[in-house]
């Protein structure tokens, strides 16, 4: 069947459609990993979005074990071609069966290095995948261009605070949309790691006396969790240790009175440099941002930079002043994408009090 | 962390002549390194004994020194030109082992130069067995169980505890040189011997058989901070157990998951950390195909053929960056050239797919085992990119110049189902057209997994093209069809013959519905980032990138292809000049070309580079999009020339000599014309098609007759016939492959052949120089060793041969290059072939004449004149070196290949002795080949009745140098009545103990061993000369250069070699 791309700006690509036949509108962005694509299609920091992969053979190893959350999250999924055959020992099933039943509407056979290039000339826009070949551009435009992200958190959040257990330190996870890979990380290093909802009151979560605070990664525009940021102002002024990933990062430099903005086109990928500036060392870095931390707004007395994108200079990492509060933009937890900068994680251990 | 400002004048180390396993890439590596390096304003002196390179040549370093790539010779450059540094991970494994010796023993510290962009304790670690499996195990990185054994008994031994099969590597190897399977003792031994005999240490890793295990490649760098990142990662399509030089390579990974490709990153990063390098590296990995379990086969702690793959698959230069990060610069130092706006700490994405097919040489080794192994075959490769894996394969295939250009062009359709599927399990260099057919008799991905062990999601896609093929056979041909079959890269042809249509109707179908090639850019980034270099593949069905170029004039500058025998690297040296000169003069250049490992397909050698096949089709798209003012043609070997006629009916005109004049010299009867209009003599001939007509024509001539069909490359298929017997199996051989032109047949001269190289501008020609070959004719040019200036004829002659130059490039209304080769006999000159192009010889001689003659030739098809370039036309001044150009085989690396020498062309690349008289030049060129005499100073002789008189001679001069002779009955004798003491031995299918004995005894420097001419004879001896090749045996198969040989060991008491800088020759 075919199916339609209709961009904010009016370009139109037509493909086929694949995964559910709905309509939908959403903001689409880019990812430029080239393994991965379940991850990506299960990672919650995608909710509110239609992701198109750079990369033209998605699905080569079919599905696999290695999702990132019980569900797939993306609006949409645009892709050049999916394979008709995927293979690998792990494999459990197609990506065509998988985004059918996870009812994401998608499409394919476009040319998606053109419409790369258009998001990252005119930045990223809004639009619309449709199987109906009638469609009224006029009518549909508007449509388009009034959708907004939104509070994609609440939706992503888990509804009831569980315990994953472990021997060592416990560890506050917030889900404000985490990726697996952080808590499987932390319960690889022992930890106990409790994870709650996004919008538990930081007095319950101190209550439990952790040792340490994990803030996760998640969707959509920081400066809309309003309640949130409130909450990690909280943790931030008490004295326990805490790591904050990607939407944390950004949450708790909002919480310290610094200011977020949107990036152009954002960073999706796994090949992003970072520098960590105490070392001058470079590590290649999971990435999927839209937001960035405007670090200039934030006092070199409430936190400085800690890493740096080498290439376009943004913030990637910020270290607080007198506190043990570390945060960064990119992902450590990888998955997909490259694992450089998992020590970070064994160093959110040291902060909590080094091998126990 | 800036540049070491300590560095100042670096000694680059090149890979030495081309043989199988270490071929163009380190040209194109070394070159890119040297320019970087200047670039920096560093003083570069390169070493390199091959002159078909580009980075001998004096634009490329400051010192060029083209000489034999030995220890001693290194030793004394370092003590004439005072380099502080050493860079030897450009040059291959030749270079690395050179750098190695000296630090051992203590030279380097003596003479204060320190090695750059590697260490020895790194090199000692990744290369020495031992250590590299002690280095693994104590990062927990998994290899295979195995053990480095010294003696045979040693090896069996090992190999019965873990069990056969079993794979040998030898330590210190080219290509694997040396390598295998073993399934059994008996192969064990086999094997072992071998590769005991080439390993530079005299060792051989024996190992678990992992052999049916995905393998697995990574390209990483590290700085001197410790910044790692990975440039790509490549998947062989060939499971474990065929070189990865010789398996079908797609980057990125295709099968792998995020785990398992994350997984292998990692250990290539812990790896390289751990190894300390500073550069690039490449770690070949085996991964099982049903568990995580991984295995690492090899770590290359330098530059490699992998590295230039993973180089022009993804747009990173590796050879520039490791350049900078040896002289102390970081990642995030180096900008990304590609984008001008990223840096080198980055990692590549790519929004395509690429493919690597080897190019194996079984075209011209008739004779030889196709099968494929551990130990690599190929001469060359061809890489293809597009963004689906079908359209990648298919663009690949045709690239090859096999006559292959799609998975039906092997056709397997007579073999019984029981015969196909005995023949899937033979891996060979043909496995994809045989599991092609066996999917279009519906045998089962499974099965023909379990029998290849070729991913199954590889064979789905080689069953969409079957299934493309059907579909087009069962037609209707629909727009959509068509879409779909473009899209995956159908040529028109194939579409046409499948469809029952015509190439025009299909093309005209095309156009009508608009489907069209359209180029997209390689950019390092999968279009996160805009690009400002020109680097473009063809897809159907995507939107075109290429922009709108400046108002000047554009020339299509079409390149060689893939490395093979015949047409080496020399014509992409002349393509990259041409390029270069056509720019200075203000020209916008296109080069068009397919093979990754060179220096014409780096991304800033013109001002676009289309990665493409070279075909008329793919030609003709780019022509449509870029509709060029012109094309060249004269520079890219037959490849180029042999799509003269297409770009013509393009409407492309033809910069130079014209369509009608290629023809022309290539025309028998249109050639003799001319011959005859300009009073040239030739040996006589004629054109036929059929055997019955050549035996005719043979017969008025009188044996022996020369047969070869025309518009050839190197000779293939030419053969001395002495009998009516002859001339039916050559022609069948030649005829096997439907010829469009006539096959020539002339009577064979017996001469000395002479060969020259052109410039004509339309009235004037100019002639670098006159060269010889020491062969007499029979031998193909590119088999003889030439010498610079010709030493043997008199003025007379050289007078009449640059007067006949003179004549014929006139006649032929050459503009530009024109090669020719001559046979004199006496005072008589005859012409035996002209080329209206550049040569094998042009590199060579422009070096050693100092004269750039790819620049002069272009600017003439640009309309300049000789005269206006401040050269006095005609045959120049001879310079005051010997130049001798010695051809270098890869012999011993193709199992069942005929080594004897003829006028079909066997030499993979060559390599240069120049020096102050001819005997010392002779030396060195010999010392350059590889060619070590005398160890046992025992040798065998054994030659055809004519050849005996001059045996003699060269017998008793090995006599007068000690060596003892063993010679067969016949020789022997004839020896013994002159003389020459000679030790009878009996032959090969005489009793024991006999030649055989002999050879395998390992006491043995040297074979002469003459083949009697003619079909019947000509494996006569076969056994003898394989044996003795493949137990490291110099064998000569030609009296003259056996007598060549003698007279460089009565000379070798030159121990002190003048080394002579290039760049200075004027």
């Amino acid at each position: 069947m075919k199916a339609f791309l209709i961009l904010e700006d009016g370009t139109v690509f037509e493909g086929t459609s694949i995964g559910s036949k709905r309509e939908m509108i959403s903001e689409i962005v880019f990812n430029t990993s080239m393994t991965g694509y379940l991850e990506v299609l299960t990672d919650p920091s995608y909710a509110g979005q239609a992701v198109v992969m750079t990369y033209p053979l998605i699905g080569n190893y079919g599905i696999t074990p290695d999702m990132e959350s019980k569900k797939a999250w993306p609006d949409g999924y645009i892709v050049r071609e999916l394979s008709r055959m995927p293979s690998n020992f792990r494999c459990e099933g197609t990506i065509q069966e998988f985004l059918e039943k996870q009812d994401i509407p998608g499409i394919a056979g476009i040319d998606t290095r053109a419409l790369t290039k258009i998001l990252r000339e005119k930045g990223t826009m809004n639009g619309m995948i449709t199987t109906n070949a009638a469609y009224n551009l006029e009518e549909v435009l508007p449509k388009i261009a009034a959708y907004e992200v939104g509070d994609v958190v609440s939706k992503v959040t888990c509804k009831e605070p569980y315990v994953l257990p472990g021997d060592g330190y416990k560890v506050a996870l917030m889900d404000y949309g985490a990726k697996n890979n952080i808590a499987r990380s932390l319960n690889q290093r022992g930890c106990e790691v409790t994870v709650y909802p996004a919008h538990t009151k930081a007095e319950e979560v101190l209550a439990a006396n952790p040792d340490g605070i994990m803030l996760s990664n998640g969707p959509g525009d920081p400066k809309t969790c309003t309640g949130i940021i409130e909450e990690v102002r909280k943790f931030y002024e008490s004295d326990v240790p805490i790591f904050a990933i990607c939407l944390g990062h950004q949450l708790m430099a909002l919480a310290n009175g610094g200011d977020t903005h949107k990036l152009k086109y954002g960073h999706r990928g796994g090949n992003h440099p970072v520098k960590d500036l105490s070392t001058n060392r470079v590590y290649i870095s999971s990435q999927n941002h839209g937001y960035v931390v405007d670090d200039t707004t934030l006092s070199q007395e409430i936190a400085k930079p800690a890493f740096v994108n080498v290439n376009d200079g943004t913030n990637e990492g910020m270290e607080y002043t007198g506190k043990k509060i570390f945060t960064v933009q990119f992902h450590p937890e990888a998955c997909p994408g490259p694992q450089d900068s998992g020590y970070l994680f064994d160093r959110f251990m040291e902060m909590m009090g080094g091998d126990r | 962390m800036p540049r070491n400002q300590d560095i100042k004048k670096v000694l680059v180390i090149g890979s030495g002549p081309i043989v199988i396993g270490q071929a163009a890439e380190f040209d194109y590596a070394g070159t890119q390194a040297c320019r970087s390096l200047k670039e920096e304003g560093i003083e570069v002196v390169l070493l390199n004994s091959n002159p078909a390179t580009i980075m001998t040549d004096k634009d490329i370093a400051d010192r060029v020194y083209i000489e034999p790539l030995t220890v001693e010779v290194v030793e004394e450059l370092i003590r004439k030109e005072k380099p502080d540094s050493i860079l030897p991970t450009l040059g291959g494994q030749a270079g690395l082992n050179l750098a190695m010796e000296l630090d051992e023993a203590g030279f380097l510290k003596e003479n204060n130069v320190r090695l750059i962009g590697t260490t020895s304790e790194t090199i000692k670690k990744a290369e020495d067995r031992l250590e590299f499996k002690a280095t693994m195990e104590k990062i927990g990185e998994p290899v295979a169980a195995s053990l480095v054994v010294e003696n045979v008994p040693d090896g069996v031994a090992f190999a019965e505890e873990i069990g056969y099969p079993v794979v040998l590597r030898p330590a210190y190897t080219l290509g694997g040189s040396g390598g295998g399977i073993a399934h059994d003792r008996e192969e064990m031994v086999e094997i072992l011997e071998n590769g005991l005999r080439l390993s530079r240490v005299g060792q051989v890793l024996v190992e678990r058989c992992i052999a049916g295990w995905k393998e697995i490649e990574y390209e990483v760098m590290r700085d001197g901070n410790g910044n790692c990142i990975t440039v790509c990662n490549m998947e062989n399509i060939d499971p474990v157990g065929v070189h990865t030089g010789d398996s079908i390579v797609v980057a990125p990974s295709q099968t792998l998951g995020d785990k398992e490709y994350q997984m292998l990153r990692t250990s290539a990063l812990n790896i390289i950390s751990e190894l300390n390098i500073t550069g690039g590296c490449n770690v070949q990995y085996a991964l099982h195909p049903d568990t995580f379990e991984y295995c690492v086969i090899e770590v290359n702690p330098r530059v490699s053929r992998s590295s230039a793959l993973a180089s022009k698959a993804t747009g990173y230069p590796i050879a520039k960056v490791a350049a900078k990060i040896a002289l102390g610069y970081t990642l995030d130092e180096i900008k990304n050239a590609i984008t001008g706006k990223t840096y080198a700490s980055f990692e590549p994405m790519l929004d395509y797919c690429v493919v690597k097919i080897p190019r194996l040489p079984f075209d011209k080794f008739i004779s030889a085992q196709r099968t494929l192994t551990t130990q690599m075959k190929a001469t060359g490769e061809v890489m293809s990119i597009c963004d689906n894996f079908e359209g990648a394969l298919m663009k690949a295939i045709r690239s090859l110049e096999q006559h292959v250009d799609s998975l039906m062009s092997y056709d397997f359709s007579d073999l019984s189902d029981e015969e196909l599927m005995e023949k899937l399990h033979i891996v060979d260099d043909r496995r994809i057209w045989m599991i092609a057919e066996a999917l279009r008799r519906g045998v089962s991905y499974d099965v023909l997994y379990s029998i290849t062990k070729i991913d199954k999601w590889f064979i789905d896609k080689f069953a969409i093209i079957v299934e493309m093929e059907k579909a087009l056979k069962d037609g209707p041909l629909t727009p959509e069809l068509l879409k779909e079959a473009k899209r995956i890269e159908f040529p028109d042809h194939v579409i046409a013959s499948l469809t029952g249509k015509t190439e025009g109707e299909i093309h005209q179908m095309r156009m009508d519905n608009g489907i069209r090639a359209a180029y997209k850019m390689v950019d390092t980034c999968a279009a996160e980032f805009a690009a400002s270099t020109p680097y473009y593949y063809s897809v159907f069905g995507s939107e075109n990138e290429v922009e709108k170029t400046s108002g000047k004039k554009k020339v299509l500058v079409l390149g060689s292809g893939p490395i093979r025998i015949g047409q080496g690297i020399e014509f992409d040296f002349c393509s990259v000049h041409c390029t270069w000169a056509f720019k200075k003069e203000g020209y916008e250049t296109i080069i068009v070309n397919n093979n990754p490992e060179t220096v014409s397909t780096d991304f800033d050698i013109a001002d676009k580079l289309y990665f493409e096949p070279l075909t008329p089709e793919d030609v003709e798209s780019i022509v449509d999009i870029e509709k060029p003012d012109g094309a060249v043609v004269q520079f890219g070997g037959q490849t180029a020339i042999k799509l003269t006629e297409a770009l013509m009916k393009m409407g492309v005109p033809i910069f130079g000599t014209s369509a009608e004049n290629v023809d022309a010299a290539e025309d028998r009867e249109l050639f003799d014309e001319i011959l005859a209009k300009c009073k040239i003599p030739r040996p006589t001939g004629g054109t036929v098609f059929t055997a019955e007509e050549a035996k005719k024509v043979a017969n008025e001539l009188g044996y022996p007759v020369l047969v070869r069909p025309s518009y050839v490359l190197g000779g293939q298929g030419m053969q001395i016939a002495i009998n009516d017997h002859d001339i039916d199996e050559f022609i069948g051989i030649i005829n096997r492959i439907a010829q469009e032109h006539p096959i020539l047949v002339d009577k064979y001269l017996m001469g000395k052949e002479i060969e020259v190289d052109a410039v004509c501008d339309g009235e004037d020609i100019l002639i670098p120089g006159i060269m010889e070959h020491i062969e007499r004719a029979g031998i193909h040019s590119g088999d003889s060793i030439s010498v610079y200036p010709a030493q043997s004829i008199s003025a007379v002659t050289k007078r009449k041969i640059e007067e006949y130059t003179r004549r014929l490039a006139r006649a032929l209304n050459v503009i530009g290059m024109i090669n020719i080769q001559f046979i004199v006999c006496g005072e008589e000159v005859y012409v035996i072939e002209v080329n209206p192009r550049s040569s094998r010889t042009v590199p060579y001689i422009s070096k050693v004449t100092g004269i750039p003659i790819v620049p002069l030739a272009t600017k003439v098809i640009i309309g300049h004149k000789i005269r206006e370039m401040g050269y006095t036309p005609g045959l120049q001044k001879e310079a005051e070196y010997i130049a001798i150009k010695m051809p270098v085989f890869s012999f011993e690396k193709i199992r069942g290949a005929d080594i004897s020498l003829g006028p079909e062309m066997k030499s993979t690349g060559e390599c240069l002795g120049i020096a102050k008289t001819f005997n010392e030049a002779l030396y060195k060129a010999f010392l350059g080949a590889g060619i070590k005499l005398p160890k046992y100073k025992n040798m065998i002789m054994t030659v055809r009745d004519e050849d005996k008189p001059e045996a003699v001679e060269i017998g008793r001069r090995f006599e007068a140098l000690g060596y003892r002779i063993f010679a067969t009955a016949g020789t022997a004798e004839a020896l013994k009545e002159a003389g020459v003491k000679a030790i009878s031995v009996n032959k090969i299918e005489q009793a024991s103990p006999n030649l055989l004995d002999l050879i395998l005894g390992h006491e043995i420097d040297l074979v002469i061993d003459t083949p009697p001419q003619g079909a019947d004879h000509a494996r006569d001896g076969f056994t003898i000369r394989r044996n003795a090749i493949e137990t490291g045996v110099t064998v000569l198969t030609a009296m003259d250069t056996a007598g060549a040989l003698v007279t460089s060991l009565e000379n070798t008491n030159i121990k002190e070699l003048a080394l002579i800088d290039i760049a200075k020759v004027q």
